[in-house]
């Protein structure tokens, strides 16, 4: 018994915490490469449909986002429950959508321009009637790219 | 000059015992403000603007695959009415011929497919059939691909055999302006 007693006192079972910033600062880069900022508030609820032929968005910055759905319930007194647009982080009209795309696409390099893709997050109760009418827009004013938003289909 | 010795250093060192608190802190916020969500989408390819209707009247009728979408959601296909879950299967059979039947396209290059739907279709309905009509390609690809060069099709293969196969497949999806029966 002694003789354990004696051994133990002498060793210091430490671990040694020197490295723990590193790890930590790791998982930070890691977490900050991955986070996308929320941008702005979600004034349309749209649940996208399911599909199985997705592809993948690259590059975030060559995306712009439309969404298209009723208006949440905070805005529903203002705003109706009639399908509506959603740029940025306001209601708009189709007429808005040019500028929205041009203001866009100013912030994006040149040569990267004709990548572009406008993300088409749509509610899976919208009728086509809107949707149309901002494809229409979307065809005249050049952005052809675009990408129907949807999840993938679970079994 | 300034010859600092082993002990002078030694004392001009930072505490850095908090290092590990602010990393966790900026940690922590970083964690909170994450949405960890990747886009995923079909991608599509709009056809350019121009004030003239298509005329799609002059092509050879066995040759176009008319998908018709009505306010109700029902799917009429070449004619007759059609469940989605059958859309794929025929619209492959179409692109393809392999029975090389006298009402099926001539070949996968004169198809067409044609796809037709009312204002007042929902937007479910038009992406599913959109899906299962792209979903026809995309295996048809597939087939393609595993014939000519023994791997699956995938986003990632040389874009040289990528166009090899879409030259012997070319995805053919006319959209009609749509018909205004059943809008609210």
């Amino acid at each position: 018994m002694a003789h354990f007693s004696k051994k133990r006192g002498k060793a210091s079972p430490e671990v040694s915490t020197a490295s723990l910033p590193d790890i930590i600062f790791m998982l930070l880069f890691f977490f900050m490469v991955v986070t996308v900022l929320r941008d702005g508030e979600r004034k349309v609820k749209v649940v996208v449909p399911e599909a199985t032929q997705l592809q993948k968005l690259e590059q975030k910055s060559l995306v712009n986002h439309i969404w298209i759905g009723k208006p949440v319930e905070k805005y529903q007194v203002t705003y109706g429950t009639k399908p509506r647009i959603q740029l940025g982080d306001k209601f708009a009209s189709e007429n808005e959508i040019p500028l929205f795309l041009e203001q866009h696409k100013i912030k994006v390099p040149e040569p990267q321009r004709p990548r572009i893709t406008s993300s088409l997050k749509v509610d899976g109760d919208v009728t086509m009637g809107i949707v149309t009418d901002v494809k229409t827009i979307l065809r005249k004013s050049g952005q052809l790219k675009i990408n129907y938003s949807a999840r993938p289909k679970q079994n | 000059m300034a010859k600092t010795s082993t002990r002078d250093r030694m004392k001009n060192e930072i505490n850095a015992g908090s290092m590990a608190d602010i990393a966790f802190l900026l940690l922590i916020f970083f964690l909170v403000t994450t949405t960890i969500d990747v886009d995923k989408g079909i991608t599509v390819k709009l056809p350019p603007w121009s004030d003239e209707e298509p005329d799609i009247q002059q092509l050879r009728k066995r040759n176009v695959f008319s998908v018709l979408v009505n306010a109700q959601d029902q799917l009429l296909v070449r004619g007759e009415l059609t469940d989605i879950d059958e859309l794929r299967e025929r619209a492959k059979e179409f692109i393809a011929n392999p029975m090389r039947r006298e009402d099926l396209s001539t070949n996968p290059k004169n198809a067409i497919i044609s796809l037709k739907n009312d204002r007042g279709t929902s937007y479910k309905q038009y992406l599913g059939v959109y899906n299962e009509l792209k979903a026809a390609y995309d295996e048809l690809w597939d087939d393609e691909a595993r014939k000519m060069y023994g791997v699956p099709y995938s986003d990632d293969l040389p874009i040289a055999w990528k166009k090899a196969i879409k030259v012997k497949i070319p995805m053919v999806l006319s959209e009609a302006e749509p018909t205004n029966f059943g809008e609210e």
